[in-house]
């Protein structure tokens, strides 16, 4: 007890680099099963028919050329955009940074929602960073960081509270918790009672709170029901990040 | 308890808490993760020495804890305070029965998490808690009561196999025995 004590009573900076070094005993474990499955890979590679290749080559071909002509017409789209912001006078975009992060560990206990990703301080990540899934929608934040890995909480759990809005009404709220067992569905609290919402709208971040920037999608919205005798209405959304099978993210940087 | 058999404890121990945060497919099958230091905790109170329940519980504690969102040290009292009360009353407790040991594979899974979320909601931290908990707990109760007597069977085979084998002296004695003949 005294122990524990004196355990949890230590400074949280103190508490936090204990803690990655007992966490740290665990990476040669990780790296054996990340080698494994490797080599697995490679053994399945290896037993692929030439012929199967050579069609996939084709294939790949076909689609290089599309892309090709894609991303042309995408660079002529991208100037003419960056032309009409400069017409309306909007600020100029500044470029998303990303970097991308293997998911390494999901949390052993069930009364948390987060899981652990390959990069920490030596590339740059630090606290309170957003990350995505890989076609982009929010998936957490940083919570903590040791030199090589990162802790990430996760949208549903309750310190990963989100301000966001409905895209179409602009209306706010605050996307909270979700219930111990549903990792696909949130709930967006403190909704006007008058708000517009419908099944299908899509949820952004606002860009309020000071964690998330603006117009990072969420998801979108089920349904909705009143809270507090109607004072206030409650919605729930579908998330577009799939939680459970999360295993390469994004760190966006600001 | 001998040095390999503590050794294996450990051993066992490390790899389950790492097993729990690597792999995740019971997680997406049932909705829970099971927790085996609870179960583990039960075989190292029935045939180990209190510094072992102790140091298990201090180990496993801190290894588990530093893989998850937990305050660091906030599992080491509740495995703990099981261990010790299965210590406490081991005399009374038939070891080698799978009956006792599913039974109290159950009741210490329950505990742990149980204890656990209790000292997290008092002491100001917001785990994920709801309905869906008690499922939760159901499963990691049932995880582990499935588990105990797995891990007596796993112990046991591993101390038979690969464990020093205790000396028998035969009854024979050369200097007793009979010569027949001239």
């Amino acid at each position: 007890m005294l122990l524990t004590l004196t355990i949890m009573n230590l400074p949280s900076r103190t508490k936090a680099r204990v803690k990655q070094g007992i966490a740290s005993l665990f990476a040669s474990p990780f790296g054996l099963t990340r080698s494994a499955k490797e080599t697995a890979s490679k053994a399945g590679d290896y037993i692929l028919p030439r012929g199967e290749l050579i069609k996939q080559n084709d294939a790949l071909r076909l689609e290089n050329e599309r892309l090709k002509l894609q991303l042309q017409e995408a660079e002529k789209m991208a100037k003419e955009n960056e032309h009409l912001h400069k017409l309306v006078g909007f600020q100029q975009r500044t470029q998303l940074k990303l970097r991308p992060a293997n998911v390494v560990l999901h949390d052993p206990a069930n009364w948390w929602r987060a899981v652990k990703i390959d990069v920490g301080t030596r590339d740059g990540v630090s606290n309170n960073l957003p990350v995505l899934t890989i076609d982009g929608y929010l998936a957490g934040r940083i919570s903590s960081v040791s030199l090589t890995s990162s802790q990430v909480v996760l949208l549903g759990d309750p310190n990963c509270k989100v301000h966001a809005r409905i895209e179409d009404t602009g209306d706010t709220g605050v996307v909270g918790a979700s219930g111990p067992l549903d990792s696909e569905f949130v709930e967006m609290n403190y909704l006007s009672k008058t708000a517009n919402l419908k099944p299908g709208q899509n949820v952004k971040t606002s860009g309020d709170g000071g964690i998330f920037p603006r117009d990072i999608p969420i998801g979108k919205i089920i349904d909705t029901h009143s809270v507090e005798y109607g004072l206030a209405t409650v919605a729930r959304i579908k998330l577009g990040a799939n939680l459970n099978a999360l295993e390469q993210v994004w760190v966006r940087f600001k | 308890m001998n040095w390999f058999s503590t050794i294996i404890v450990f051993l066992t121990a490390f790899l389950a808490v790492f097993w729990e945060a690597a792999f995740n497919g019971v997680r997406h099958w049932v909705g829970a993760q099971i927790d085996l230091l609870p179960a583990l905790m039960v075989y190292v109170a029935l045939s180990g020495s209190i510094g072992m329940v102790t140091s298990f519980a201090v180990l496993g504690g801190l290894w588990f804890d530093s893989l998850s969102a937990n305050p660091l040290g906030v599992t080491v009292l509740p495995l703990f305070l099981i261990g010790l009360v299965i210590y406490s009353n081991r005399e009374l407790i038939l070891r080698d029965e799978t009956f006792a040991q599913f039974v109290l594979g159950l009741a210490a899974s329950s505990s742990v998490p149980i204890m656990i979320l209790l000292f997290l909601l008092t002491t100001g931290h917001e785990p994920l808690f709801g309905w869906g908990t008690i499922w939760q707990l159901m499963v990691m109760s049932l995880g582990g009561a499935i588990a105990t007597p797995l891990f007596f069977e796993f112990f046991n085979f591993v101390n038979r196999v690969l464990g020093p084998r205790t000396y028998s002296e035969s009854s024979f004695r050369p200097d007793r025995e009979i010569r027949r003949g001239r």
